[in-house]
């Protein structure tokens, strides 16, 4: 009960000092060969800010750049252009070995897919010694192993030590997600960057990694990037929710304000298209064909445009900017207006 | 359900042979349907559910092989059919779309050669009439036909979704079995697809068996509901009555353990716990360990299906005999 009412708490003041902050960031792939030599826009011009003890969840279908700017904010992708600022200090100008480790150590990333992720020929205690010994060089081996069982224990992986003897294969999907979030926290991080980390798991056992994020974020005081692209994961469990369209932020606020008053018409059709079992039964609504655009090469206007039944002529010349519609609340829509409601969708 | 019906599954049990020994993987399921009618079947991973429709396609190759029960389509048997008899059925009166189409479609071939080949197996030769038919049948699922030139890859994940069930299409089946069509694809093309779904089946008239393990997809377009868990159906019934009322702890457990996108935000706990290994399952009641209701006797005696409110449920709360509450 207290994980559920406390989220609340951190997402009622904005950040003050972002834990994490990006600025214009930007990543292009070169696509092609040498004679039709394009650009994959992949992420065009994103800002966002991450607070400490916070959940901020990035939605969007495939292809939107969700998993592009979690590996920029990992560092495994150098941007094309923009900033990114952790606890004040650029990241460009952080180069050495000793630099990198110290922020992947502080902001470590959880995989999608707790079967590829974990070495299958070691104990699970492989891994996360190894990780200790490599992000916490000070600590003697035998509070290696009392710190692994701890970490263990606080994502629910009872008793520690006798779940460290395991092998990967010994676990179910479930229990190796935890593995990957005590992996993650073992490094005493203040930023995890979770890619879709329940979306490979079935569903009786989705919530309660969910609920181990909340948790985390409660006792351990980590923040979350949590990449998804179901809204009403996003909906539990995040303070704070951006919908990525595109390459580019659409939406942004506070989770509960963003879903009960959706300003861009994308997020519209995505909660539209949310299956909601206790909804009454609604046949009718009509087949919505359109895809996202691969965006290459792309001119200016709303990427959106083809979608988009408000189109109006501003759209398909000027490419719309993140605006503050309501407070804390930004959509990146020519057409939205604060008070009105616009509902082309569902 | 109107006249007779097309598909009469009974009793049918499927194993996969070990050196250990046998692990049964579907164990006595029974069900039948009816003309355009469209079934669903929800579970999670190692359930069975796709075991079983490999079963009833005939689709399974070794290790895994019937082991019992029997399988009726249009009152023909097709346990034992070799594959030459099978193959008289397939795509004309049954057909069946894979759950990844990325790798169920021929990446070196054209979608249209590919309609092509599936024709010309049923001796349809004419080629206009080839043309003809193929460009309906992906006009019928919404992709422009200019696209029967291109390949595989120069699709995206629905479109290609969308032409194995054009695909599946065009001999205008009496049954399509489908595996996770859509558990590849986005919300929005996967909303998108149920819906082009549900309409082509009121036009044709097909009946559809339709799995996957996202039970909230379902809620809106089956009109049966059969929830399975370690290879057996834990319940059975109208998909209606099924989610306004679950009664197996399980299908109650499954349906609350999604988050609500609209309504009040509820803490949620899931269903903890794994499913049993098929190889050692456990004395009584399957569901047993990972049970919020769990009674001493439901480790003891495994229960049946009792039929409850014209709904069939796996469990002991239901056998009538409620003595310890």
């Amino acid at each position: 009960m207290s994980e559920i009412q406390s989220r609340e708490a951190p997402a009622a003041q904005p950040p003050q000092q972002a834990l994490l902050r990006a600025e214009g960031l930007t990543k292009h792939f070169k696509v092609g060969g040498t004679l039709s030599r394009r650009t994959l826009h992949a992420v065009d011009d994103v800002s966002l800010a991450i607070g400490e003890r916070e959940i901020v969840a990035l939605a969007g279908e495939s292809g939107s750049g969700k998993s592009t700017i979690a590996r920029l904010l990992a560092t495994l992708y150098r941007p094309t252009s923009g900033q990114i600022f952790f606890r004040g200090q650029p990241m460009a100008g952080r180069r050495s070995r000793a630099q990198t480790l110290d922020y992947t150590g502080q902001v470590p990333m959880v995989f999608q897919d707790p079967f590829s992720s974990i070495n299958p020929a070691f104990r699970i205690s492989h891994g996360i010694l190894r990780s200790l010994k490599l992000h916490r060089p000070d600590l003697p081996a035998r509070q290696r192993q009392e710190e692994a069982e701890r970490v263990f224990e606080a994502v629910g992986l009872t008793p520690g030590h006798e779940m460290l003897q395991r092998f990967p294969h010994e676990l179910s999907g479930g229990q190796r997600q935890r593995v990957g979030f005590a992996q993650a926290l073992a490094t005493r991080p203040k930023l995890i960057l979770a890619d879709e980390p329940v979306s490979m798991l079935d569903v009786s056992i989705r919530v309660g990694l969910l609920n181990l994020m909340a948790q985390l974020r409660d006792t351990e005081g980590v923040s979350f990037l949590y990449i998804t692209h179901d809204l009403a994961s996003a909906r539990y469990v995040a303070d704070r929710l951006m919908v990525m369209y595109a390459g580019q932020i659409a939406e942004a606020g506070p989770t509960e304000e963003v879903l009960a008053r959706p300003k861009h018409p994308y997020t519209q059709l995505l909660l539209a298209a949310v299956p909601d079992p206790r909804a009454p039964l609604d046949v009718s609504a009509q087949a919505e064909v359109g895809e996202p655009p691969k965006v290459i090469d792309p001119q200016p206007g709303c990427r959106f445009r083809w979608r988009c039944p408000l189109a109006v002529d501003e759209c398909q010349t000027v490419t719309p900017a993140l605006r503050e519609l309501l407070p804390r609340h930004q959509a990146a829509c020519h057409v939205a207006r604060a008070d009105e409601e616009v509902r082309p969708f569902g | 359900m109107a006249g007779e019906p097309i598909l009469d599954v009974q009793d049918l049990s499927v194993d996969y042979l070990a050196d250990r020994g046998a692990v049964r993987a579907v164990a006595d399921v029974s069900f039948t349907l009816g003309p355009g009618e469209f079934l669903g079947i929800v579970g999670e991973s190692g359930c069975g559910k796709s075991t079983l429709l490999f079963a009833i396609a005939q689709l399974l190759a070794p290790p895994a092989e019937i082991a019992d029960g029997r399988v009726a389509f249009h009152g023909q048997s097709l346990v034992g059919l070799t594959d030459r008899q099978l193959a008289a059925v397939r795509w004309k009166d049954l057909s069946v779309v894979m759950q990844s189409a990325m790798n169920a479609l021929n990446p070196t071939k054209s979608i249209g050669s590919q309609f092509k080949d599936a024709m010309r197996a049923h001796r349809v030769s004419d080629r206009s009439e080839i043309a003809d038919r193929s460009a309906e049948v992906l006009r019928m699922v919404g992709i422009d036909p200019v696209h029967l030139k291109s390949y595989p890859h120069q699709l995206s994940g629905g479109m290609r979704q969308r032409s194995m069930i054009a695909m599946a299409m065009l001999f205008t089946p009496d049954l399509v079995i489908m595996d996770e069509p859509t558990s590849a694809l986005d919300v929005v093309a996967q909303r998108s697809l149920m819906v082009q779904i549900k309409e082509l089946q009121q036009r044709l008239g097909f009946a559809i068996i339709f799995v996957t393990h996202d039970m909230s997809l379902v809620s809106h377009f089956s009109d049966r509901l059969m929830v399975m868990y370690a290879g057996q159906v834990a319940e059975a019934g109208a998909t209606r009555k099924v989610f306004d009322a679950p009664r197996h702890p399980y299908s109650a457990g499954l349906l609350d353990a999604f988050p609500s996108i609209r309504g009040p935000k509820v803490p949620l706990t899931g269903i903890p716990g794994r499913p049993p290994d098929l190889a050692r399952p456990p004395a009584g009641c399957r569901f047993a360990p990972r049970c919020p209701q769990v009674m001493d006797r439901c480790r003891v005696d495994a229960p049946e299906l009792y039929a409850v409110d014209g709904v069939d449920v796996r469990c002991l709360l239901y056998d009538g005999s409620s003595d310890d509450e």
